[in-house]
Parts: structure tokens; sequence; C-alpha cells
């Protein structure tokens, strides 16, 4: 579990982590850094749009491993979720931009979004989740 | 991260080096957007070989100096990309939009 606050001049502490956990855990590099990039724009997401810029909001982010079965194989997996109390995110507007237009903004869900096999955005009580998973294949399993 | 400004005859080169990240992407923003439309700069060439990590914020950076370029008929280039930085203008698709060269002699010999 790593505790922070909403300040982006952290993160790089979190990237760090985030890409020396998931080398352990037998991930390939390509995928270690896609899954770090989709942890530090979902961190960036919170800061900008639930915190609105605020600085020194907590974040708490939690890192297990999971695992299912898929087509009759049992695969591992990372699981990071990532709390804040930030306001409620409305789900609605969770999209990011068609990549034809070349315009600024919009990347960030979407470089999650294809770094990760699950991505959920959940509210409890006053805490927003944000729940990202990759599993390890058959062809990536160290 | 860390930007030094080289003047070369008509060309500029940002060399920034560090991560590339919400926390900074304005300051590159701005450093970029002064040069393009404040200085009238004809060639901006940017020097991404020591930067291992750009997020999207960085990446929205980027598109706005190449918009600003185009609107003022002036050249912005890219050289030195490392596998990271690489790979996000990949995934946004925008390694055909961007001039980009793999070195430094490259990228003003063109």
């Amino acid at each position: 579990m790593l505790a922070l606050r909403s300040n982006p001049t952290f993160f790089c502490v979190v990237r760090g982590a985030v890409e020396r956990l998931s080398e352990t855990m037998g991930f390939p590099e390509s995928q270690c850094r896609s899954i770090t990039r989709a942890v530090d724009e979902a961190l960036t997401n919170i800061a900008r749009h639930t915190y609105n810029d605020r600085l020194d909001e907590p974040i708490t982010v939690y890192f297990r491993r999971t695992q299912r079965n898929y087509r009759g194989d049992t695969q591992l997996g990372l699981e990071i979720l990532l709390c804040d109390r930030g306001s409620a995110v409305d789900c609605s507007k969770l999209h990011g931009r068609p990549l034809e237009e070349i315009k600024p903004g919009g990347l960030g869900l979407y470089f999650i979004r294809q770094a990760m096999d699950t991505v959920e955005f959940m509210r409890k009580g006053a805490t927003n989740r944000t729940r990202l998973v990759k599993y390890l294949t058959q062809t990536n399993a160290p | 991260m860390r930007i030094f400004v080289r003047h070369l005859d008509k060309t500029t080169i940002f060399d920034v080096s560090g991560d590339v990240d919400f926390a900074n992407s304005p300051e590159i923003r701005r450093s970029l957007l002064h040069e393009i439309q404040d200085s009238h700069t004809p060639r901006v060439v940017l020097n991404l070989s020591a930067v291992r990590y750009i997020d999207s914020s960085g990446i929205a950076s980027l598109v706005e100096a190449l918009k600003a370029s185009r609107d003022r008929g002036s050249r912005f280039i890219l050289f030195g990309l490392g596998t990271s930085p690489r790979e996000a203008l990949q995934l946004s698709r925008l390694t055909k939009v961007f001039e980009i060269y793999d070195n430094e002699v490259q990228a003003l010999a063109s």
C-alpha cells in the first residue's frame, strides 16, 4: 500500500514502485511500462478531476496479486486499487477522444484502457475507487 | 525535468531531460509555445533523447506545439525518442503526424 498526496510532483515515486513490482511479477518490459503508464494516468485523473488540482488531498494505492480462470487456465494478475476522497466521478463522462482527432487531451483514459484487462470506477461512501487489473498470460508469464 | 535551450542560426533546440508528466508539462508547453508564437522561430527542434517517460499531458503539449507551428508556417521537429516516449506516441497514433528523426544530425539536416 502507498499513501500519498495529490501533488503530481510525487507521482514519479509511484511510477518507480509500479514498474519494479510489475517486473518482479514477471510481466514483460513493454507491459511493465504500459501498466506504469496506466497507474500514472489514473493518478493524474484523480488529481485533475476529482481533486480539481488541489495538491494536498489523500490518495491511497493498494496492490495485490489476484488470479482468474480463463479458458481453462489459471492466470495470475496484478490488481491495483486507487482510492481518493474527491468529488464523485460521473462515469458517463469518462470517455477518451477519437484518436483521429489531432488535438490535445483525452489520451489518459485511452492509455489506461489500452494497458489493462480490467478498468473499473466505483463510488463507495465518500471514496472513489479506480480498480485496474492486468493478468499474466502464458505468453508473458515468467 | 530540465530544459536547456540552444539557438543555432534560425533553429532553436530544446534539450529536455527527465520525466515529462502532469507536474511539469505546463513548463515545456509554455517554453515551446513562446518560441513558436512569440519568437517566431522558423524551426523548433525538441531533443527527447534524455527523456525516459512522457505522459498524456506531455503528449498534449507536443500536439499544441505542432498545431502552433502549423499555424505559423514553421516547423516543429522531434528527435531521440526512447522506448517509452515512442510507445506513447505510437499508442496515440501520432508518430506519422510529427516530424521525427533518430538524432540531432538528421534533424538539423532535414
